[in-house]
């Protein structure tokens, strides 16, 4: 049977044929290493780590190390200094942990709260987003309290973005303003939507073409 | 010191006087970094995917640096080693590292069993302090961290702390045979890495599959790669099909995650509705993908709790799925070889070098795919190496 095994420089030129790409009859079977090695000699390290690693990883490495699971020598345990919240699949914290960000506030009593669910349990996954959000929230009253007025532009790094996609900044610039003035017209109207679409479609004109 | 800290979703900010880590267990040190990292995990971060995400949590699991400071049972580390530190914390000691499963420690995370410690990887992963600052805490120093070997390239060292091993057991965990097709989804560093790596246990063609032209591209040279666009396709999973005898692949690798996008369906449900755990449109082609009987190799991440696709395929095809995160120490000694002779050049991916402080743009053009961003490195200011 025809070996067809060589498609790798031969269909690159079809990539952007999409349905035009050759079909492989991949007969592995029939296939001798040897003239595979040879097919491949331009990718270095063909083949090398081909043998033996089936079973793959993990199972591979299985050494009935588990069996052990209560009697292994741990670790010394970490001083506890802040509050760590463990899983309940757990009996206690791990050997070593962070010190760094414990609960706090309301975001922390979400977290406690999410704590008491195991991973199975989508209270858990589900409170700990809450608390992510409110700790969002937190994060900004905390800088405001400090003075300190998060920089969103910075912050989101749209120097980047003015760099290297400008146009796009401008389109949703204009987008942008086309919203606000169509919502101003909206507000301000007796004659509400009529203005408002009015607007809209005025700006979205300007701005496709 | 100088540390990224974590505002909220898309928001990250440069702090200049973080206080710099101590040693708080006997067996941790604390390291001068040299060299961080950006990884499309940590994308999902920044995306606020990952649950127990705390505001002012400095990410980063990927960096080499010098060991400052070692505590009293450290005995192979010494002061002033260039050390490269696998993203994986791992105490050695547990019946999970014991089996060389690095990736599931039981002694480095309190807060879900689901997974190891992480550096700079969310409470969910432990809560640790990461690299993209200028100090780090190490715990269990003397367990993943190795010297740099003599004459490696900084910027191959750092990207053996995850990107490498990472797509090497991508591969590995396909349990590839000689001559068979691999299917990679996802032209990321780990993507390629992934398709890269499957020749080295004898794929007999490989197949990229991603809806960046850019990076498609790149997979053709640096993988020796077939490369497709399924934005061009009407049906990924049709095409795979077509391609492979109406067969399927032998082996399908997911490099994607749950940062994925093609399926308007999973976007909304997974990241604008958080109804699941991001999206897991490259998950469901893949299973799809793959021939009956074949295997599913997943290194794409995914939160918890839970993701939509398609066990039920899963089973009628009598496919072998295998996953897990990748276990670094393990496979250092096999791809410092590769390296060190030349068969892999992980820096090879590196497109951007930046400085520390500019970190928010870092993330900005990556998550948006900016100038053509593959992977990029961040230098701190303190970094002086020799
Ligand atoms: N298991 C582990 O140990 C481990 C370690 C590191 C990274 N990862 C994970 O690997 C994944 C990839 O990481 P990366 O650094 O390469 O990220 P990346 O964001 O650079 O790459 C992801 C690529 O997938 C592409 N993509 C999006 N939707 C797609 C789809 N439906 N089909 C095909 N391609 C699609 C994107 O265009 C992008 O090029 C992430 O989920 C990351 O978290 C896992
Ligand atoms: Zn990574
Ligand atoms: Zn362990």
């Amino acid at each position: 049977m025809a070996n067809t095994l060589n498609p790798v420089t031969d269909t690159n030129t079809a990539a952007n044929s999409i349905t035009d790409v050759p079909h492989t009859h991949n007969n592995k079977l029939a296939a001798d290493d040897t003239m595979l090695a040879d097919q491949y000699k331009h990718i270095p390290g063909w083949g090398m780590d081909a043998d033996d690693h089936d079973p793959a990883y993990p199972m591979r490495h299985y050494n009935g190390a588990d069996h052990q699971r209560i009697n292994y020598e741990k670790p010394p345990q970490q001083p506890v200094t802040v509050e760590i919240l463990h899983s309940i699949e757990r009996p206690t914290v791990s050997r070593v942990t962070s010190d760094r960000l414990p609960p706090k506030g309301l975001s922390g009593a979400i977290r406690r709260a999410a704590f008491k669910y195991s991973e199975a349990n989508a209270m858990h996954w589900m409170g700990l987003i809450l608390a992510d959000r409110v700790n969002m929230v937190e994060g900004v009253i905390d800088d405001l309290r400090r003075g300190h007025i998060p920089n969103i532009i910075e912050e989101r790094g749209w120097k980047a973005e003015w760099k290297y996609n400008r146009k796009g900044v401008i389109k949703e610039a204009l987008i942008g303003a086309a919203i606000i003035t169509a919502a101003i017209a909206f507000s301000s109207s007796k004659n509400k939507k009529k203005k408002a679409l009015k607007a809209m479609r005025a700006m979205k004109a300007k701005v496709t073409s | 010191m100088i540390a990224m800290n974590f505002r909220g979703p898309y928001r990250i900010r440069v702090d200049r006087n973080k206080p710099e880590p101590e040693i708080l267990h006997p067996q941790d040190a604390i390291v001068r970094v040299t060299r961080s990292c950006i990884c499309g995990s940590d994308l999902h971060l920044y995306h606020g995917l990952v649950p127990d995400t705390r505001i002012g949590s400095t990410f980063g699991h990927e960096f080499t640096g010098i060991v400052e400071e070692v505590g009293s049972e450290v005995t192979k580390l010494k002061v002033g080693d260039h050390v490269l530190v696998p993203f994986n914390i791992a105490c050695g000691a547990c019946p999970l590292c014991k089996q060389e499963m690095y990736g599931n420690c039981a002694e480095s995370n309190s807060m879900a069993t689901a997974v190891a410690g992480i550096f700079g990887y969310s409470h969910t992963a432990g809560g640790f302090d990461g690299g993209q600052a200028e100090y780090v805490r190490v715990p269990y120093a003397d367990i993943s961290p190795i010297k740099i070997p003599d004459g490696m390239d900084i910027e191959d060292a750092v990207l053996l702390t995850d990107v490498t091993p990472t797509g090497y057991q991508a591969a590995e965990m396909g349990g590839i045979q000689k001559g068979d097709t691999v299917v990679v989804y996802g032209a990321g560093p780990i993507g390629l890495m992934a398709a890269r790596c499957a020749w080295l246990f004898g794929a007999g063609r490989v197949i990229v599959i991603d809806h960046l032209e850019y990076r498609l591209e790149f997979a053709r040279k640096f993988s020796f790669a077939e490369a497709y666009n399924f934005k061009e396709m009407d049906d990924p999973v049709v095409f795979v099909k077509r391609t492979t005898d109406w067969w399927g692949a032998d082996v399908v690798i997911d490099a994607v995650g749950c940062d994925a996008s093609g399926s308007a369906f999973q976007t909304v449900l997974g990241k604008k509705l958080l109804l699941q755990a991001g999206s897991a449109t490259a998950l469901h082609w893949a299973v799809n993908s793959v021939k009956r009987g074949g295997i599913l190799s997943i290194i794409g991440v995914y939160g918890p709790p839970w993701n939509l696709f398609s066990i039920g395929s899963a089973m009628n095809k009598g496919i072998t799925i295998r996953t897990n995160q990748a276990s670094v120490k393990r496979l250092l000694p096999r791809l410092i070889d590769h390296i060190m002779t030349g068969r892999l050049s992980p820096k090879d991916i590196i497109t951007h070098r930046m400085p520390l402080e500019e970190v928010s743009e870092g993330y900005h053009m990556f998550s948006a795919k900016r100038d053509n961003i593959i992977k990029a490195v961040l230098i701190p200011p303190k970094a002086n190496v020799a």
